[in-house]
C-alpha cells in the first residue's frame, strides 16, 4: 500500500484550462453527470421528471418562473421541487426533464461559471455562458436517447447589451436565443399560448411576474404533469428575477400575494384574463 | 573518479531558506487585518490585472507575496481543490484549514526535495466565520510552515516594521475604515522614511461576513478606497519608492537586478513567522539553522508555531 501524498496532485498545479468540467473529466471523471453507461432500453420511467418553466423579459431584465411538481408516470413524485436555480450573479437556469440529472447539471454549470470567474478574474459573456451550457447538454445526448433527457431554459441579464436574454436548448445541445418570452417542459405549449396573449414589451417587473404566474396557471390547467398553485399547502411557483442588480429569488410572500390575486381572478373567469380581439 | 562534494544537510537547508527569503524580501508587504465584519487584505500592487489577493471559495481568500508565477500556480490549484471538494461534497465542506494543510504539504515537500527549486512565496489563507471568533488566518511560508495568526499579520519585504506599526495601532473589532487606515499606514512606514502610497497603488479586498451573497469576497474599488483614506497627496519621494516593484508582475521578474536595492529590505528581509508577539523575533535561532530533529519533514521549526 502506498502512502497517500498530502501534497496537491501535480495536475492541480498545471496551468491551463479554466474550465471546471474539463478539469473534472481529467481528475475525477466519475463525478461528471454524463459519464455513466446505461444498459440498453428506456430508462424514462425510472426517475422523476421536472415539468414547466417559463421566462419573459421586461425592460429592466428577465423573470423566470417554474411550477413545483415533479412526476413519475402518473405519480406526483414531489410537490415542492425547486426548478429555477441561480447559475451565477447575473443568470439563472430552469430545468425540465429528468430531475436528478438536471439538478446535477445545473450544479456543474454553476461551478463551471464560478470557476472560470475565479481563475480568469472576469466573468464569461452571456453568450459564452449559454455556449458552455450547450456543451454540457450535448454531452448528455446518449442518456437523452434512452429517455433521460435534460432540457434547461437559460436566462440572464446581459451586462454588455443591458437587457434580459433568454436561451432555449434541445437535447443535442442546440442553442436558440428567444425574443421576449419562452417556455419549456410538458406544459410549455399551454404556457406559451397564454404568454402570447398576455405579454407586452412594456410590462413592468411586477406585471411580468404576474404574466408568468398566469402562464403557469394555464399550463397546470391543461397539463397533468404541471402543478398549479397549491392553495391548501400554500405552495407557489418559484420566481426569480435577474436585473442589472443581479439574481434575486422573489420572497415567498410576494409570490403568494400575486398567486392569490391570479387565483381570485380565476374564480371569476376560470380561463383567465380575456385579450382584446383586435 | 571525482568525489562528490560534501554539503552538510544543515548548510543545504540554510542555503535553500536564504534563497527563498531573499526572493520574498524583494516584494512589497501584504497585510491582513481582522475587523468587526470580517477580514481585510491590503497590499501594495500597482497592477489592476495581476492580483496578489484573490477569492478561493465562498468564505476563503488567498493572498501572496513573492514570485507571481509560483503563487499564481498555487492559487489556481487552491481554486481547483476548493471547487472540486465543493462539487463532490457540499459548499460547507470546503474549509480554510483543509486548504492551508494542502498548501503546507505542497510547499514543504518542494522545499525539502532536492530536485526542485524552493518556492519563493509566502501565503495567507483566510476564512471568515459567522462570528469573529470563527475567523481563521493561516500564514504559510516557503518551507511549508503554517502559523495560525490572530488579529493581524504581515508578510513580505518589510514585515517587521509593518508588524511593529500595526501592533501599536491594532485594536480588536475595528471598523473597516480604521482597519484599512491602520494597514495602509503600516505599509507606509515600511521604509526608513515614511511615505504616502496612493490609492491606485493599493490592492484592497475583504471577506465580509455581512454580505448577503454566499460568496463573501469583495474587492474594494479605488473610489471607495479614496473615500476611506481621505485626502492624501503622495509626496514626490513616495512616488520614487512606489515605482520600483509594487506590482505583481515585477515581483515575478527573474532575479531582480541591483536597482531593487533602491529600497533595501530591512535585514533580515523576512522575519521568521512570528505570531503577534514582541516586535523583535524572540526565537534564538534562524528558522533555517540546524534542525533539532533531523527526521522531521520540515527542518525549520518555529518555536512559536502552535502546530509544530
Amino acid at each position: 500500500m502506498s502512502i497517500p501524498d498530502a501534497r496537491l496532485p501535480a495536475h492541480y498545479l498545471v496551468p491551463g484550462s479554466s474550465s471546471f468540467a474539463e478539469f473534472l473529466s481529467q481528475q475525477a471523471p466519475e463525478l461528471l453527470p454524463n459519464r455513466r453507461s446505461l444498459p440498453a432500453g428506456s430508462a424514462e420511467s425510472l426517475a422523476p421528471h421536472a415539468t414547466t418553466i417559463v421566462a419573459a423579459t421586461f425592460p429592466g431584465g428577465v423573470v423566470m418562473a417554474g411550477d413545483r411538481r415533479a412526476t413519475m408516470g402518473n405519480i406526483i413524485a414531489q410537490r415542492d421541487i425547486e426548478k429555477v436555480h441561480p447559475a451565477d450573479e447575473f443568470s439563472c437556469v430552469g430545468i425540465a426533464g429528468t430531475a436528478g440529472l438536471a439538478v446535477e447539471m445545473v450544479r456543474l454549470f454553476a461551478t463551471e461559471l464560478e470557476h472560470y470567474e475565479k481563475i480568469e478574474g472576469t466573468t464569461l459573456s452571456m453568450d459564452g455562458k449559454a455556449n458552455r451550457l450547450s456543451a454540457l447538454i450535448r454531452s448528455n445526448l446518449p442518456m437523452a436517447m434512452q429517455g433521460l433527457a435534460v432540457v434547461p431554459l437559460f436566462a440572464g441579464y446581459d451586462l454588455a447589451a443591458r437587457q434580459g436574454r433568454i436561451f432555449s436548448y434541445d437535447v443535442t445541445g442546440g442553442r436558440y436565443e428567444e425574443t421576449a418570452f419562452h417556455s419549456v417542459g410538458s406544459g410549455s405549449l399551454f404556457a406559451r399560448g397564454a404568454l402570447k396573449k398576455l405579454y407586452r414589451e412594456d410590462l413592468s417587473d411586477e406585471e411580468c411576474v404576474t404574466a408568468t404566474i398566469q402562464a403557469l396557471y394555464d399550463a397546470a390547467d391543461d397539463d397533468s404533469a404541471t402543478g398549479g398553485p397549491d392553495m391548501a399547502r400554500r405552495i407557489f411557483p418559484v420566481v426569480a428575477m435577474v436585473t442589472a442588480e443581479g439574481y434575486r429569488k422573489l420572497p415567498d410572500e410576494q409570490v403568494a400575494a400575486t398567486a392569490d390575486r391570479v387565483f381570485a381572478g380565476r374564480l371569476q373567469r376560470p380561463d383567465g384574463p380575456a385579450a382584446a380581439l383586435t | 573518479m571525482s568525489m562528490p562534494f560534501y554539503v552538510s544537510p544543515e548548510q543545504l537547508m540554510k542555503d535553500r531558506a536564504d534563497f527563498a527569503r531573499k526572493g520574498i524580501g524583494r516584494g512589497r508587504s501584504v497585510v491582513v487585518v481582522q475587523y468587526a465584519d470580517g477580514i481585510v487584505f491590503v497590499g501594495e500592487n500597482a497592477s489592476r490585472a495581476l492580483h496578489k489577493v484573490s477569492e478561493i471559495y465562498d468564505r476563503i481568500a488567498f493572498a501572496a507575496v513573492g514570485r507571481y508565477n509560483e503563487f499564481e500556480n498555487l492559487r489556481i490549484a487552491g481554486v481547483r481543490l476548493a471547487d472540486m471538494r465543493g462539487y463532490a461534497y457540499d459548499r460547507r465542506d470546503v474549509t480554510g484549514r483543509g486548504l492551508a494543510n494542502a498548501y503546507a504539504q505542497t510547499l514543504g515537500t518542494i522545499f525539502s526535495s532536492g530536485g526542485e527549486k524552493p518556492y519563493e512565496v509566502e501565503i495567507f489563507v483566510a476564512e471568515v466565520g459567522e462570528v469573529v471568533e470563527d475567523d481563521q488566518i493561516y500564514r504559510l511560508t516557503y518551507d511549508g510552515q503554517i502559523v495560525d495568526e490572530h488579529g493581524f499579520a504581515v508578510m513580505g519585504g518589510s514585515a517587521d516594521t509593518v508588524t511593529g506599526h500595526l501592533k501599536e495601532h491594532y485594536t480588536a473589532d475595528m471598523s473597516l475604515r480604521d482597519a484599512v487606515r491602520a494597514a495602509v499606514e503600516g505599509l507606509e512606514h515600511s521604509e526608513s522614511s515614511p511615505r504616502v502610497v496612493s490609492p491606485e497603488d493599493l490592492e484592497v479586498a475583504v471577506l465580509d461576513r455581512s454580505r448577503s451573497q454566499q460568496r463573501k469576497f469583495k474587492r474594494i474599488s479605488a473610489e471607495l478606497l479614496v473615500s476611506i483614506l481621505g485626502d492624501r497627496r503622495p509626496s514626490p519621494a513616495a512616488e520614487d519608492g512606489a515605482g520600483d516593484q509594487a506590482d505583481g508582475s515585477t515581483d515575478s521578474a527573474a532575479p531582480q537586478p541591483e536597482d531593487a536595492d533602491a529600497s533595501p529590505p530591512i535585514a533580515p528581509p523576512v522575519a521568521p513567522p512570528v505570531a503577534p508577539g514582541p516586535p523583535t523575533p524572540h526565537q534564538p535561532t534562524d528558522p533555517a539553522s540546524p534542525p533539532d530533529d533531523p527526521g522531521g519533514p520540515h527542518p525549520p521549526v518555529d518555536p512559536g508555531d502552535p502546530l509544530s
